[in-house]
């Protein structure tokens, strides 16, 4: 009985995929064209929101430029011009993974800088001498040495 | 010794102040794109009082194109300043009335005066992803030869108005349209 309602709930949720905001009058009829508009979409980020992509986020805006993508895919463009269309009237910012050009390396290199420069400052510490030799403890002097003797005798006694 | 033990600080310094500095900044005032380039071609539906407009209308003079919405409720706050620089004819001022719909537009602008000299609808934001248009309100500035030259994202106040369009205004009205 278990396995049975497990196997319900997996089939289910293979069916009907994870909860989009895409509504069902949006939608192409055409599966392949749809299936790339919903890749699409995923790549594109929503202004409004800024964090979510269109796919994602129930604003208005992003509502409507759903749409727009799905009618310039219906026109024919291909992939690169539906975001060119986008990126020349809203900039890079709107696509979720900025291309790799010169002012965006340090976007997306600079976290393993961080990691490699991180890692070379461990390495460094890990391998510094336990006790430097300008810190080590200096002899004892003749004099501090009879010292000691003295305390010593007399804790002893 | 001395001198690598200052390291790590320096390094928490120079990340606070690139952190301290991201703090001054507003990620919603995202760049336009379309600075220095032609004003799309539109031609949008009137709002239920008076007729609409196009890019046509907007065609050889130095106009505001004010992006609104009765749901906007930072439209609220630079209304007063549109309405008195329609009264001063400094500038023709066009109306998007964006994803609104047309009787609450017209509603909006019957109840606290209507600043401009021709309001369109653009309730499928055409208009708005042509312009990059991120919220309300944004208001574009197109000079003589129809190019857009400003984008002011958020609301017109007193103070932007005399410290940035009015002088923007002044020195496009200058230039001879081409």
């Amino acid at each position: 009985m278990k396995r049975r309602a497990f196997a319900i709930c997996v089939a289910s949720a293979c069916a009907f995929g994870p909860a989009l905001a895409v509504n069902p009058d949006e939608k192409l009829a055409d599966p392949t064209l749809e299936a790339r508009a919903l890749a699409l979409s995923r790549e594109i980020r929503c202004v409004v929101c800024q964090n979510q992509s269109i796919d994602d986020s129930n604003a208005p805006l992003a509502a409507d430029m759903r749409v727009i993508v799905r009618e310039r895919i219906a026109a024919g463009d291909g992939d690169a011009e539906v975001k060119n269309f986008l990126v020349s009237r809203y900039g890079n910012f709107v696509l979720l993974r900025p291309p790799m050009r010169a002012d965006t390396w340090f976007l997306w290199f600079g976290p393993a800088l961080f990691l490699i420069a991180g890692a070379a400052g461990f390495a460094a510490y890990l391998r510094r001498p336990a006790i430097p030799a300008s810190q080590a403890v200096p002899e004892l002097s003749a004099d501090e040495r009879r010292r000691l003797e003295e305390l010593e005798r007399r804790g002893g006694a | 010794m001395r001198f690598s033990a200052a390291i790590p600080f320096a390094l928490m310094a120079l990340i606070g102040a690139g952190l301290a500095l991201g703090l001054t900044r507003d990620p919603r005032q995202l760049p336009s794109m379309l600075i220095d380039r032609p004003l799309p071609a539109f031609d949008l539906p009137a709002i239920a009082n008076g007729g609409g407009f196009s890019s046509a209308d907007v065609a050889g003079k130095v106009a505001l194109i004010n992006v609104f919405a009765s749901w906007c409720s930072a439209c609220r706050v630079e209304h007063p300043t549109l309405m008195r620089l329609a009264a001063a004819k400094r500038a023709p001022i066009y109306g998007v009335d964006w994803k609104d719909k047309a009787e609450d537009g017209a509603a909006w602008l019957r109840r606290y005066g209507d600043p401009y000299v021709a309001t369109g609808l653009d309730f499928e934001s055409r208009l708005a992803i042509e312009l990059g248009v991120t919220g309300a309100p944004e208001t574009y500035i197109v000079d003589k030869s129809g190019r857009i030259r400003y984008k002011q994202i958020g609301p017109i106040t007193d103070e932007v108005w005399a410290e940035t369009i009015e002088p923007l205004v002044a020195s496009l009205e200058q230039e001879t349209g081409s």
